[in-house]
């Protein structure tokens, strides 16, 4: 008889022959990599060259779609493929010839190839209204807005350095966009309603007050509920994440905040997180114009003054805070002086400083 | 099943360069109900500016207490159909590597059990399928694991472990990712599959500091290649950049973090003080042909790195420099110190405290002692600037034994 239940805890399958024999030849033997031209890297060990192609994809991904790939991966790469931690599919391939026919055959359907050495890398990003029950905003509509908007530094790789947008739907902050070059945010800008019954029934209160950053929670013993303290909470939403009776969602006053000049590797500077410039913008489906605006301005102050080979932060770091706020023509205010446990180390302790005209 | 309906905002987005992700739900939707349900929703969220969507309520499969987030329609009478779409996390491939079968495979698998909507992949980097009833999950599953795949992690256990491409197809691959992440992840199936921690436990894997995972910014173990000598020089092709109209100077140089650096132009030559080499990456990224990683490989482990919630977002700090990364021991220098620090967490933290934020609570000094581990400077930026420290009986004692030898 056929056992109801399959075997559990079998792992992922393994990976070796998954790669492309290229691959398996010169495993851990590569010696070094060009890039060919934006999309197209070449990487070359004893037993030869491997080609990657990567595309772009918007992650979210239709079975169709993939068989697609599959169909392409087998006339050109030998049945070989891969995915990025940034979403691209990347197809590999030792022989040369396939590459600008494969180019060619994906850009005629739609799927852009670019996004290497420093350009616009691909958008990574979060469910949004897709399929998440936190999210401020939607995360496939806004990056597909803003990439849209800033297709050609996808497509083009002479930029002063890589640059990596990112997007989170919520304060969850899923895929940790908190180190990106620039980042937005969905958030929230009322406390959560409570709703006593439903909490007294589904949730369980010391998680709730647990789960608060500021503690601005207190038990409400009456009604076997919690109440916000409105003074502390600043609508991270972390305690609806934990009881689902207490909503946080609200159209008229939910939006999207921009952080900039994060970065993860260690190169010159070591890893940063980015930080606050654009405290709100509000939702504007389908296109969020005012987003999309201000994203494009952000990136063109950067390509138009930056120094060939500065990331993001280390151009504003550089030129100073203070001048970045009148590059960008943004408003500076209460909102960008941190106020919560590490904000110490962000007060400037020395007189210098830039002056500037506003 | 009819994609003719008028979804005025959703049409606003299949126009323009990138890639659609409208168009990608309306393949789907062309054969799946669920599909087809989620634009209708989709654009009511667009009109409404709200979501639509319920998280809670428990599902799984048998034996397993991770894998399946439970996902329900604020709406079920108006979207009926997508009362109940759950998303299954599967376990991807170390890399992410492919061969075309193995999509077919896990595409037709997602046809017989769901929306027919993925995400390749997840931020943590699971294959990510999205959308299903309850009544589909253990079939899935078992269908799954027939075919040799698993599922992954959620909630309060350990998330699945990701890896960069490494050895695959990067020559700054200083250890084998790909291997260590398959057998990390087969070895620790049981915390993988069934939520028994305070809270999430990440592991991300990259073969050099350049940290193509963002291992440093999301994992409470941060596995970052690195080697101990010196970086490799081809001086031969420091001549052919030079040759080829590269800035040597403005470019490498000049961004070099410890200035140990040295281009002579007249030679075509560079020279570093290894000594001072901080192993930035920054060199060996802008001249990969010239400027090799050195030949005494390990990995350096930080711990600590997570996203904002709930006390702010943590990168990764340095807790061992340097760990030798051998396969033919199993890595079990790497499981013996996680399984302490783990033991160590599970003990000690409160609900939702992730490793990061309880070693900020209690302090690095007992995390240390729980670790088996000495406080070096290669753990810190600076030490510490105020006079607020403790003294501990043991220290007596051991000023009192270093009495008692120098007077023997």
């Amino acid at each position: 008889m056929i056992s109801q239940y399959a075997p559990t805890d079998i792992g992922p399958p393994h990976y070796w022959d998954r790669m492309p024999k290229m691959s398996q030849d010169n495993y851990g033997q590569w010696q070094y990599h060009e890039k060919v031209k934006p999309g197209v890297l070449k990487h070359v060990g004893p037993a030869g060259a491997l080609y990657t192609v990567r595309a772009a994809s918007p992650r979210l991904l239709s079975i169709e779609t993939l068989r697609w790939f599959a169909d392409l991966a087998e006339k050109y790469c030998d049945g070989n493929l891969r995915f990025t931690s940034r979403h691209n599919v990347e197809f590999l391939t030792s022989h040369e010839e396939n590459v600008e026919p494969l180019i060619a055959e994906l850009e005629a359907e739609g799927w852009p190839v670019g996004g290497t050495g420093k350009s616009l890398k691909n958008l990574i990003h979060t469910q949004g209204w897709v399929h998440c029950h936190s999210a401020a905003t939607d995360a496939s509509g806004t990056v597909k807005a803003v990439m849209d908007e800033l297709f050609d530094y996808f497509k083009r790789d002479d930029l002063p350095a890589k640059l990596k947008i990112s997007m989170a739907c919520c304060l969850n902050m899923c895929g940790a966009v908190h180190c990106s070059d620039i980042a937005f945010v969905g958030v929230h800008r009322k406390i959560p309603r409570v709703m006593d019954d439903a909490v007294a029934n589904a949730c369980e209160i010391p998680n709730i007050i647990a789960a608060c950053p500021t503690g601005a929670i207190r038990p409400n013993p009456k009604a076997k509920s919690v109440t916000i303290n409105e003074e502390k909470c600043m609508y991270c939403g972390n305690c609806f994440s934990v009881c689902p009776s207490m909503p946080i969602a609200d159209p008229e006053h939910d939006g999207v905040a921009v952080f900039v000049g994060g970065k993860v590797s260690d190169s010159r500077t070591g890893p940063a997180f980015s930080k606050l410039v654009i405290p709100f913008i509000p939702n504007e489906p389908p296109r969020w114009d005012s987003l999309v605006a201000a994203i494009k301005n952000l990136v063109e102050i950067w390509v138009n003054n930056a120094r060939k080979g500065e990331r993001y932060g280390e151009w504003v770091e550089r030129i100073g805070w203070e001048k970045f706020f009148e590059l960008a023509n943004l408003p500076f205010t209460d909102k960008h002086i941190d106020d919560f446990t590490f904000s110490l180390k962000t007060f400037r302790t020395s007189a210098q400083f830039k002056f500037t005209d506003k | 099943m009819t994609t003719s309906k008028a979804r005025p905002m959703l049409d606003e987005l299949k126009k323009g360069p990138y890639p659609s992700f409208v168009k990608e739900i309306e393949k789907s939707a062309a054969k799946n109900e669920q599909a087809e349900t989620l634009l209708d929703l989709l654009e009511d969220s667009y009109e409404e500016k709200r979501v639509h969507w319920k998280h809670g309520g428990i599902v799984g499969v048998r034996s397993y207490g991770g894998g399946v987030i439970g996902r329900y329609t604020d709406n079920p009478e108006k979207y009926p159909a997508v009362t109940e779409f759950h998303t299954m996390r599967v376990n991807q491939p170390s890399g992410w590597f492919y061969r075309s079968e193995d999509l077919r495979t896990l595409c037709d698998i997602w046809e017989k059990h769901g929306s027919g909507l993925t995400n390749m992949h997840g931020a943590t980097g699971d294959i990510v399928f999205l959308g299903t009833t309850t009544d589909h999950l253990q079939d899935c599953f078992n269908d799954l694991s027939n075919a040799g795949y698993d599922l992954g992690g959620s909630g309060s256990d350990l998330r699945t472990p990701v890896c960069c491409v490494g050895p695959g197809r990067c020559e700054y691959a200083c250890f084998d990712t790909l291997d260590f992440c398959y057998n990390v992840t087969q070895n620790y199936q049981s915390e993988l599959h069934r939520p028994m921690w305070p809270y999430k436990s990440k592991i991300k894997i990259s073969g050099c500091p350049n940290d193509c995972v963002s291992s440093k910014a999301r994992a409470d173990f941060s596995v970052i290649g690195t080697w101990r000598d010196g970086i490799i020089v081809d001086q031969k092709e420091v001549a052919a950049y030079a040759d080829g109209g590269m800035d040597i100077q403005s470019l490498v140089c000049d961004y070099c973090p410890t200035n140990c650096i040295k281009y002579d132009g007249d030679k075509k030559e560079i020279k570093i003080d290894n000594g001072n080499c901080t192993r930035c990456m920054h060199c060996i990224s802008a001249m990969p042909k010239a400027l090799h990683v050195g030949k005494e490989k390990g990995a350096t482990i930080m711990v600590g790195g997570k996203a904002t919630i709930v006390q702010s977002a943590f990168l990764s700090w340095v807790i061992v420099p340097f760990m030798p990364m051998n396969k033919e021991n199993d890595y079990e220098e790497f499981k013996d110190f996680i399984e302490k620090a783990w033991d160590w967490w599970d003990e000690n933290a409160k609900v939702r405290e992730r490793i990061g934020e309880l070693i900020y609570r209690k302090g690095m000094a007992e995390f240390l002692k729980a670790v088996e581990l000495d406080p070096i400077p290669q753990m810190v930026n600076h030490p510490r600037e105020n006079p607020y420290y403790f003294w501990y009986p043991e220290d007596f004692e051991a000023e009192q034994a270093k009495k008692m030898e120098v007077a023997e």
